[in-house]
């Protein structure tokens, strides 16, 4: 469905529910490359500074519908895509993107929009090279979420849906339902499942493997900040640094 | 009763039986007089003893202050625009234009999503991609095209508002100066809605002439609509 991705860099996602640990991963994985000397740029999802505060409005006076929900967060995928993402894959940068456009798929068509209605909202983004589902059984992200955090928000428990007056359950139920379409999406985008009950460190090397086969043979852009270790400084002529790098920040 | 049509899917997890107000969207280019024939048809409809309520683009609570914000800003590139016109777009129709129609309602819409894409493809946007996001909006029962050239436009915005950054497409910098930009930028609007035109079944009227004629146009074409309410 997705396009391939013809640009220069690399585009690796990371997908799961909340509470599967994908943020740890990409955060060591960030870390890793940048130690590699790549240039690397960091974007995660719903982070788009012009739309936040539509966002936060939005939530705060409950005004979503399924639709508009779904229409707002592309917006924000949009103006991260076109400012941000896009021109740093030209450049040639490795993009790390928590969450991507398959979280749109497995959220809103949870909440009910048309299953293809919503791949189109999202075709002009390309398929990433590499796509990283942590897998977990839905009860270890319940506890998960429910041990480390205090307070699980509205739309997170998809509580718009009325499943259940309860938190807890209406949060299970829904995120049961974006289990089922993230694994209906395996196939349909090539997944690659990564077994998120694993320990983080075990999750990390396998991650590193993956990340590493798909890159053998490819040049991507260096970071001057980064010199990299084997090959000493005078031979190198480094292209200019992509500015975006910077602009995201780090995980 | 008329079936309840949509572009494409419409709303899944909202069905729609029945709808038996009428949804009239009047489109055309900026300046060509939409907003003073809407306020008179709003008069004429509620003169007749019928409900009517209207709506028009950037009008939604949820979008307005963030989407005023960037248009100021000028910091919307074209997907980014496309999207968070669609979103200001379905939570008026969703919010506003259903529930409306649900209570009998004429709803008069000030533009409708054909403005928003013939926007769009002028900057380049893929023609079924824009399609497609509005797969989820409401045919119309009716869609009223004013219809002008540039030559009548013009004198109309020196005497009016004057030449708008967004309405001269400036942020695609048609041309070097506003007012160049305006009639390049016009121009190619009007070319994509007399192609939707034809495509929609669009019924067209000439704007370029006094406004009580348009008005009478008007009126004569919605009044089909009047009789089955």
């Amino acid at each position: 469905m997705l396009q391939k991705n013809s640009y220069q860099g690399k585009l690796i996602v990371v997908e799961g529910i909340d509470g599967s640990g994908k943020s740890t991963q990409i955060d060591l994985l960030y870390k890793w490359l940048e130690s590699q000397g790549k240039a690397v740029y960091f974007s995660e999802w719903n982070s788009s500074k012009l739309v936040k505060s539509t966002t936060r409005l939005a939530k705060k006076e409950k005004m979503f519908t399924p639709t508009t929900f779904s229409l707002l967060q592309a917006t924000d995928f949009a103006e991260r895509w076109e400012n941000f993402i896009l021109p740093t894959l030209k450049a040639g940068v490795i993009v790390l993107a928590d969450r991507f456009a398959f979280t749109a798929f497995g959220r809103d068509v949870a909440r009910g929009v048309d299953p293809l209605w919503v791949r189109n909202l999202y075709s002009f983004a390309p398929q990433p090279d590499i796509v990283l589902y942590f897998r977990v059984p839905l009860d270890v992200a319940v506890d998960r979420i429910t041990s480390s955090r205090a307070n699980i928000k509205y739309y997170e428990a998809g509580m718009d849906l009325g499943l259940s007056d309860n938190k807890i359950t209406s949060f299970r139920l829904f995120q049961q339902r974006i289990i089922d379409e993230y694994d209906k999406m395996v196939d349909e985008f090539g997944f690659t499942v990564i077994d998120g009950t694993l320990s983080v460190q075990k999750q990390q090397k396998l991650v590193r493997q993956i990340v590493r086969k798909n890159m053998q043979g490819w040049q991507g852009l260096q970071n001057p900040r980064f010199p990299v270790r084997r090959r000493p400084a005078k031979t190198a002529i480094k292209p200019p640094q992509a500015r975006s790098t910077k602009e995201g920040g780090k995980p | 009763m008329k079936q309840v049509e949509f572009f494409g899917a419409g709303f899944p997890y909202n069905p729609i039986k029945e709808l038996p107000g009428k949804l009239i969207a009047v489109e055309g280019t900026d300046g060509v007089g939409r907003s003073t024939q809407i306020q008179l048809l709003r008069r004429w409809l509620e003169d007749e003893g019928f409900g009517v309520s209207d709506t028009g683009l950037r009008r939604s609570p949820m979008t307005q202050p963030g989407l005023d914000a960037a248009k100021l800003g000028h910091t919307l590139s074209r997907l980014t625009m496309s999207l968070f016109y669609a979103t200001d777009f379905a939570d008026r129709l969703e919010n506003h234009i259903l529930p409306a129609l649900k209570a009998g309602f004429f709803v008069l819409s000030d533009r409708y999503l054909f403005s928003i894409i013939a926007r769009d493809i002028v900057r380049g946007a893929n023609y079924e991609w824009a399609r497609s996001v509005y797969g989820f909006a409401l045919k119309p029962d009716i869609v009223l095209y004013l219809k002008t050239d540039i030559a009548h436009l013009v004198p109309r915005m020196v005497n009016g508002r004057g030449f708008d950054y967004w309405e001269s497409g400036m942020d695609f910098h048609f041309a070097d100066n506003l007012y160049d930009s305006f009639c390049k930028y016009q121009g190619l609007l009007i070319d994509e809605f007399d192609k939707m035109a034809d495509e929609y079944g669009f019924i067209t009227i000439d704007a370029n002439r006094p406004i009580q004629e348009v008005f009478e146009d008007l009126k004569r074409s919605i009044r089909p609509l009047m009789v089955e309410v």
